[in-house]
């Protein structure tokens, strides 16, 4: 009885936006999933020194490799730096890369496989050097490529973008490839429309969604790959904390102190299982089609 | 169906000559000197010279690119600038771990995960299917290293069932080499095992709505032999190209596995190349890996003649 009345009379402001949230919740749980954590690791890239942190570059040798407690919420490392502090620092570093490396692709595979899928004479050359590329293992690519510009934020995300761009190459051309065939864009070449405006009317249309999905993978992708690259020492340089940096640094004392690894470990795998998740949520959401061969 | 093969195997020419003028131009063409970016920022001028003339780079474009293809075809993969010995030795010399990593891993990648998917899609929409589904996402997002520490954490240093790091050669102690690997492999096997279980499900339960399938059911089959004789074997050709796509993943992954415990392969040569700023190994090891993963395509691209005889080149 109670539950009919309260759904009859609360439609107030709060009430409807309760309803919202119910409906949102219940047609999209893993896009809200991966939504909110994507957010969170947003706000504590943008709030970082709103969220109790401490200067994440002070030194302080006398609470050296101190284990999570209350002072220290994550511990401290070798130098007496609060884990706490660098993990959420280390945040815009990531998100950084993850969403320009994103962006970058996006944007140059759009117009490269455009040429390719419309310029006949360049396709098979452009795709031949598209598969030469991916058969350059992604991090070996970006570790030769920072081995050679030396490491710097701008560096590093330029070296992960690169690997990144033939699987979107492959993916517009292939969309143009099919697009091209479609009865209305037979119209419109026939109605004397010219191939600017097709490509931006009628192709362009056609790849936002699954390029939206395809930058999401690509993005969780350059994430693990910065990671990795701090990680091993061809990351960004040290004295920016990043999550790879600082999970390099604490590998001599992982034994004593596995705090250091952990922390920025557990951060950069809930971000990039947020981004995956709201990538196969806009997948299922945006293209029905792949979503039911998935 | 020997001229599909020669004819693939020409295919791969332009592949590898890409990668080649890539590596080639990459160092050319970065900012700078090539020469004094790889010596470093301590070298002497004297040093900048040796190693300009030790790569080459004095000459003209054109003619260098001639003389590196030509040596490359020869086997030469150029000198270290560090420990001034071949880098076809020094690969030769650390080949055999990441090759054993790289088998037991594909092997146990493929037993859990292809059993995982046909699964997942059997009881497609139950509990069961959401698990196996969100082991794979997760699988997807947990970076390599951090997983390899959570097992030695665990495995090691808790529980103390197996060592730490290192690695055994399994001609010289085979029971010290399984007990090394068994961790190694399932660090590096994770990503895998969700990438194939993922694309197993969904091919699979794509070719259960078969007619088929209906038929060997209705004709009483069991359901065992349904899903593997029937389901499995015409859901196959996606599921081998996920596998050969995957060695990149592997080869990325055998880098930063090997450093996590500490087995002195491939990847720590990259890694300790890194360091030293060995370009020559670097690139030696780009084209070596390259090479690997252009030949397993195209060994999996004659497998689906095998396997599915509908395939004809």
């Amino acid at each position: 009885m109670s539950v009919l009345y309260d759904r009859v009379v609360d439609s107030s402001l709060r009430g409807r936006f309760a309803e919202l949230r119910r409906n949102v919740l219940q047609r999209y749980p893993t896009m809200t999933i991966g939504g909110v954590l994507l957010i969170l690791m947003i706000a504590a890239a943008i709030f970082a020194p709103l969220l109790f942190t401490v200067d994440p570059i002070k030194l302080d040798p006398v609470v050296r490799l101190r284990a999570p407690s209350e002072a220290y919420w994550f511990g401290t490392d070798m130098f007496g730096r609060d884990i706490y502090s660098r993990t959420i620092y280390g945040t815009r570093i990531s998100l950084f890369v993850g969403l320009v490396a994103a962006a970058l692709s996006v944007a140059i595979g759009l117009v490269v496989g455009m040429i390719a899928g419309y310029v006949r004479i360049l396709d098979s050359v452009v795709m031949r050097v598209m598969d030469g590329v991916m058969a350059i293992p992604g991090i070996l690519l970006a570790i030769a490529l920072i081995s050679l510009s030396g490491a710097s934020l701008a560096t590093v995300t330029v070296a992960i973008t690169i690997p990144e761009i033939p699987r979107v190459v492959r993916l517009v051309r292939s969309i143009v490839l099919s697009v091209r065939e479609e009865p209305y864009v037979e119209a419109a070449i026939a109605a004397g429309t010219r191939l600017p405006m097709i490509l931006v009317r009628h192709v362009l249309p056609n790849t936002i969604p699954p390029l939206i999905v395809q930058a999401t993978y690509v993005c969780a992708s350059a994430m693990l790959t910065e990671a990795i690259l701090g990680f091993l020492g061809a990351g960004t340089p040290p004295e920016i904390p990043s999550w790879g940096n600082i999970m390099a640094e604490g590998r001599t004392y992982f034994q004593l102190a596995p705090w250091i690894i952990f922390f920025p470990g557990i951060a950069l795998a809930l971000t990039v299982l947020g981004v995956n998740v709201l990538g196969d949520g806009l997948r299922d959401t945006l293209d029905p089609r792949i979503a039911k061969k998935m | 169906m020997y001229a599909f093969i020669a004819k693939r195997m020409v295919a791969t020419i332009p592949v590898m000559g890409v990668v080649a003028l890539f590596v080639f131009l990459m160092l050319r063409l970065s900012p700078g000197d090539p020469a004094a970016v790889i010596a470093g920022d301590y070298a002497s001028p004297a040093d900048i010279i040796r190693i300009r003339a030790q790569l080459g780079l004095d000459e003209p474009i054109v003619v260098q690119f001639g003389t590196w293809i030509w040596s490359l075809a020869r086997g030469d993969l150029g000198i270290s600038i560090f420990s001034n010995l071949p880098v076809s030795k020094l690969i030769a010399q650390r080949v055999e771990p990441t090759l054993m990593l790289a088998t037991t891993t594909l092997l146990f990648a493929i037993v859990v995960a292809v059993p995982m998917g046909v699964i997942a899609a059997w009881k497609a929409g139950t509990w069961i299917d959401r698990a196996i589904m969100i082991f794979a996402v997760a699988g997807f997002s947990i970076p390599v290293f951090v997983l390899g520490y959570m097992l030695i954490f665990q495995f090691s240093l808790a529980l103390k069932w197996l060592p730490v790091q290192g690695y055994t050669s399994p001609f010289v102690d085979f029971g010290k080499f399984a007990r090394h690997i068994i961790l190694p492999t399932v660090t590096l096997s994770v990503i895998y095992i969700a990438l194939i279980a993922r694309i197993t499900r969904a091919s699979v339960m794509e070719v259960l709505d078969e007619d088929y399938i209906r038929t060997a059911r209705a004709k009483g089959q069991t359901e065992r032999k349904v899903l593997v004789a029937h389901a499995l074997r015409n859901a196959a050709v996606p599921i081998i190209t996920v596998i050969g796509l995957g060695v990149a993943l592997l080869i990325g992954g055998v880098v930063i596995t090997e450093s996590v415990y500490n087995i002195p392969g491939l990847g720590r040569l990259v890694v300790d190349a890194i360091l030293k700023r060995d370009y020559p190994i670097i690139q030696g090891l780009i084209l070596v890996f390259s090479f690997v993963y252009v030949l397993i395509n195209l060994v999996i691209d004659i497998i689906y003649t095998l396997v599915d005889p509908r395939i004809r080149y």
